[in-house]
């Protein structure tokens, strides 16, 4: 009767595969440097627990198929047994040296996805601004002078900078598929460097809870090819009114939205915080002109 | 606020039905208590008592009470989720349950579980006849219930706090939570926590002060040990929960500034001092469950416990680096690649000592004789389950993984994996084990391990599919999601694995009934031949525990002298010191729950009254002369005689 219950989770995790042959789970479907590195290093660490799992759970079959009362002669009497030098080393120097090589891994990994992707030359990202307010994400590209909500889209062939801060409670920016997540937050910018590889529309939103339209607060990240970007910063540009401060204090109140787009960016008038761990440095692109009062979002 | 908007709450059905179902449930409770004229009895023998073995049962009982409120709230949850746009809860309920959940489950079922344990357990382990401050200790209970009871008034009275059970500004704050939930939120955790706090230093000076002689600390139970790092956890990680309380409470009732997003507030100082306190909690409720598996996975490999000096080396440093890891919680906040990367390794750490825990109890079992009893299959269960739990965790360490785990469902299948077999299987082994030591007769093995199948089994049916889920970008806390992400099914089957759990829980509390009818009573005083000191006396067991304190020359001294043939509690009586009971302490956490009352809705004059009356309680103990009382020789000879069964 036990046995079932151990083999349940290899049922499970067989599954998965079959599950995910079908069809890629999203986390291991990346479509940019920065979500391969990160679906890899997970691949390998589910590699590692795997083999944990498989000694530790022959070890209990065995100890439950051989040692159990009903196959003991009935007046066996256990002996008593302290422990051993020999073993305890064992089980300690191995999950040591698993520990050490994983943080190895961590700390280069985590370097790299904290990085301009590498393969794309001396191009310069393209940064734009990703802002939450409830519950939506304002985009804003300084570089273009162009803001959407809802919406953002990235040209394939150039790495980007997401720079994240929130005008209300903490929110986490999310593209599964192009990086990792990190928090927006209303007194500091955080980045995010990715890149994508592939042309396609991919599915992006808030993970981390922000009260009421929470489960609603996704947006479409789209990657295409640079000629398409332009053309559409272009149209925008053409087609799209200014921001005015009147109209995005507006945006800000309403819960829900929808796409929006502007051919003028909110940091003009509203510019982002500083930079996490700069403060009493001010964020030079964008405060210029501004001191601290700037910063305040209390409306 | 006015009376429309406190009772707001009711105008959903189904908080309206709760609220009545409460309320009849209580009208049955106190009419039958009156028809059976059993008020004195439930007065004198129960709420004024001050006896350990009572005060943990009244834990345990307040326990299971929230473990339905809770897995409620989580059938509910797992409903709703179960087919996608779902209508069963509107986000604002979803987002009141999921909150209230991790809240009971944690700081209301967990905690007074394992504290209830502790305090049935630990003096009898140590052959003490109380804790050192019995008086203390009722009050430390009667506050843990009125930290209970007020978060689930809240639930009818005013609203729930809904900003999850992180409660992280600014959503915590009031610019976006301007109801009374999250006031609630603050004075319910932070009455219970002074209670907590209490227990912690209570347990300490119990375990250091009150050993039966000769019993030095490595020849200790391991789930006195487990007790006693668990208290030091206590003792140095809850002032900083009542410290963040404390502050939020000043930001949300008094205007001031700490946690808010502008004039220099820091909304990332709450995250920072809830995981301060937040990531040891999650120590303080698995240790004891560690010690407890300890306890039974000896006694029932007829064995004793593999590398007990490692085992409690292994805790210790369990303990140490558990303060060492609370960032993990926000790799995504944005700090450095430095910072991450020692927070990465700190938390992985744990899984030295922890995998060294796991192998000895491998290795306690090599070489023994093994008994499927229902206390030794959730023992069993634990090991494998709980190492999937483990090595997620290890997963969740890396910090450039977690960038993709972070906030998902992946998340939440694995502290379901750690705490569910960690700490709920450790309480319900306890409970099974330790049962008929207090109420002398067991309960009944084919009920309770139906109950133990469909429990592991709806759990690993109810919580695996989230790991894929997690996998496959579904983020924790929505509560709702579209048909196209393809979200579905799998949240299909973890609703049905979640319902098996519920009908295990049913079969749980049925089983209560049925061996309370059925089952044969015990005489021994130790029907699992079990190895600690708790069994060498009665069961149930007397007032002062032992008539005769043992001395102890080793580990497992009631083991060695049953196989030796000698009888360790034999002796001559004398008569016994024993605390009074006392009324103070109920009335005093009832004082302090209207207080906090008052508090939530900021009425000022019931504040000051109730403060001031909370005052007067600690004035009257300073002045109450209360020595106590002692039990003669002729009672017990007399207790011992009924008890032994005339042998």
């Amino acid at each position: 009767m036990k046995k079932k219950v151990l083999i349940l989770p290899f049922v499970m995790a067989f599954l998965t595969l079959v599950l995910s042959g079908c069809q890629p789970l999203m986390i291991f479907d990346p479509k940019g440097p920065n979500a391969r590195t990160l679906s890899n290093t997970i691949i390998m660490s589910i590699i590692v627990m795997l083999v944990i799992l498989l000694v530790v759970y022959v070890l209990l079959i065995n100890m439950l198929s051989k040692y159990r009362a009903s196959k003991q002669a009935p007046d066996y009497e256990p002996p008593h047994e302290e422990g051993s030098k020999v073993l305890e080393v064992v089980w300690t120097v191995i999950p040591i040296l698993i520990v050490t090589a994983l943080a190895i891994v961590t700390v280069f990994t985590t370097s790299k996805v904290e990085k301009k992707p590498e393969g794309y030359g001396n191009k310069e990202p393209l940064v734009i601004y990703a802002s939450s307010s409830n519950w939506k994400w304002h985009f804003s590209y300084p570089e273009q002078g162009v803001e959407t909500v809802n919406y953002v889209n990235i040209p394939t062939d150039r790495p980007i900078e997401f720079r994240l801060y929130s005008f209300g409670p903490i929110t986490s920016f999310w593209i599964p598929q192009l990086a990792g997540q990190k928090y927006a937050m209303s007194d500091m910018l955080t980045k995010i460097h990715l890149a994508a590889d592939q042309e396609g529309s991919y599915m992006g939103r808030n993970s981390n809870f922000s009260g009421e339209g929470f489960a609603q607060m996704e947006f479409e990240a789209q990657a295409m090819s640079q000629k398409d970007f332009d053309e559409w910063i272009k149209d925008v540009k053409a087609k799209e009114p200014k921001l005015t401060e009147k109209e995005f204090d507006k945006l800000l109140k309403t819960s829900f939205v929808g796409r929006k787009s502007y051919s003028s960016t909110h940091l003009t008038f509203r510019p982002a915080p500083m930079e996490h761990g700069k403060h009493g440095k001010h964020d030079m692109e964008n405060m210029k002109d501004k001191d601290m009062e700037g910063m305040d979002m209390s409306h | 606020m006015s009376f429309d908007e406190l009772f707001a709450p009711m105008k959903e059905p189904m908080i309206l039905a709760a609220g009545i179902s409460i309320i009849v449930g209580a009208i049955a409770v106190v009419a039958g208590l009156t028809y059976f004229k059993k008020w004195g009895w439930l007065y004198k023998n129960w709420l004024t008592t001050v006896d350990h073995k009572k005060i943990g049962v009244m834990y345990v009982f307040v326990a299971l009470i929230m473990l339905f409120r809770g897995g409620i709230d989580a059938l509910l949850m797992r409903a709703q989720t179960a087919i996608p746009e779902n209508g069963l809860l509107n986000s604002e309920h979803y987002n009141e349950i999921f909150t209230t959940h991790g809240l009971i489950m944690i700081l209301f079922m967990a905690m007074p579980f394992i504290i209830g344990l502790m305090n049935i357990v630990v003096p009898l382990q140590i052959g003490a006849r109380d804790v050192a401050f019995p008086r203390l200790n009722a009050l430390s209970f009667w506050l843990f219930a009125a930290g209970a009871g007020l978060l689930n008034v809240s639930f009818v009275i005013g609203g729930s706090p809904n900003a999850g059970w992180t409660a992280y500004f600014p959503l915590a704050g009031t610019e976006f939570n301007p109801g009374v939930g999250n006031n609630y939120y603050a004075w319910a955790l932070q009455i219970s926590g002074i209670g907590t706090l209490m227990t912690g230093i209570n347990f300490i000076t119990t375990i250091f002060k009150m050993r039966a002689p000769g019993m030095k600390l490595m020849k200790m139970p391991m789930f006195t040990w487990s007790a006693l790092i668990t208290n030091v956890i206590i003792t140095f990680a809850f002032p900083v929960l009542t410290v963040a309380l404390a502050l939020m409470t000043l930001d949300r009732q008094f205007g001031t500034k700490f946690f808010a997003m502008q004039d220099g507030g820091m909304d990332m100082m709450w995250a920072n001092l809830f995981w301060v306190w937040g990531h040891p909690e999650v120590y303080i409720v698995i240790l004891p469950a560690f010690g407890i598996y300890s306890e039974i996975i000896a006694t029932f490999a007829r064995k004793n416990l593999y590398g007990y000096k490692s085992m409690v080396m292994s805790m210790v440093i369990i303990s140490l680096l558990s303060f060492m890891v609370w960032a993990h919680h926000f790799y995504t906040m944005g700090h450095g690649v430095m910072v991450n990367g020692v927070f990465s390794t700190t938390t992985m750490l744990i899984a030295v000592p922890t995998g060294v825990k796991i192998f000895n109890w491998l290795l306690t079992m090599r070489h023994g004789k093994i008994q499927f009893t229902t206390p030794m299959l959730y023992a069993l269960a634990f090991i494998p389950i709980f190492t999937i739990g483990g090595v997620t965790g290890v997963m969740l360490a890396m910090a450039s993984a977690d960038y993709q785990y972070h906030n998902t469902m992946f998340l939440v299948a694995h502290f379901h994996y750690v705490l569910i077999p960690g700490v709920v299987f450790g309480v319900l082994a306890g409970y099974h084990y330790w049962w008929p030591k207090i109420f002398g007769f067991r309960l009944n093995e084919k009920l309770g391990k139906s109950a133990f199948w469909f429990i592991i089994l709806g759990f690993n049916i109810a919580f695996f599919p989230l790991f894929i889920l997690g996998l496959d970008g579904y983020a924790r806390r929505m509560y709702t999601y579209s048909a196209d992400t393809g979200y579905g099914p799998l949240n299909m089957v973890s609703f049905l694995g979640a319902l098996m759990m519920g009908v295990g829980f049913i079969l749980l509390c049925y089983n209560i009934y049925y061996s309370f009818r059925h089952s044969p009573r015990e005489t021994t005083g130790d029907p699992w031949d079990a190895r600690s000191l708790e069994w060498a006396t009665h069961s149930p067991v007397p007032e002062y525990n032992f008539a005769v304190v043992p001395k102890i020359n080793q580990l497992d001294e009631y083991w060695f002298a049953k196989k030796e043939g000698r009888d360790i509690t034999a002796g001559e009586y004398e008569r016994i010191h024993m605390p009074n009971n006392s009324s103070a302490p109920m009335w005093m956490a009832g004082v302090m729950f209207l207080f906090a009352f008052f508090f939530v809705f900021s009425v000022w004059a019931g504040v000051i009254v109730f403060g001031l009356a909370t005052l007067g309680f600690l004035a009257y103990r300073s002045f109450e002369k209360d020595d106590g009382h002692y039990i003669e020789v002729a009672e017990i000879v007399e207790t011992e005689r009924r008890l032994g069964g005339e042998q």
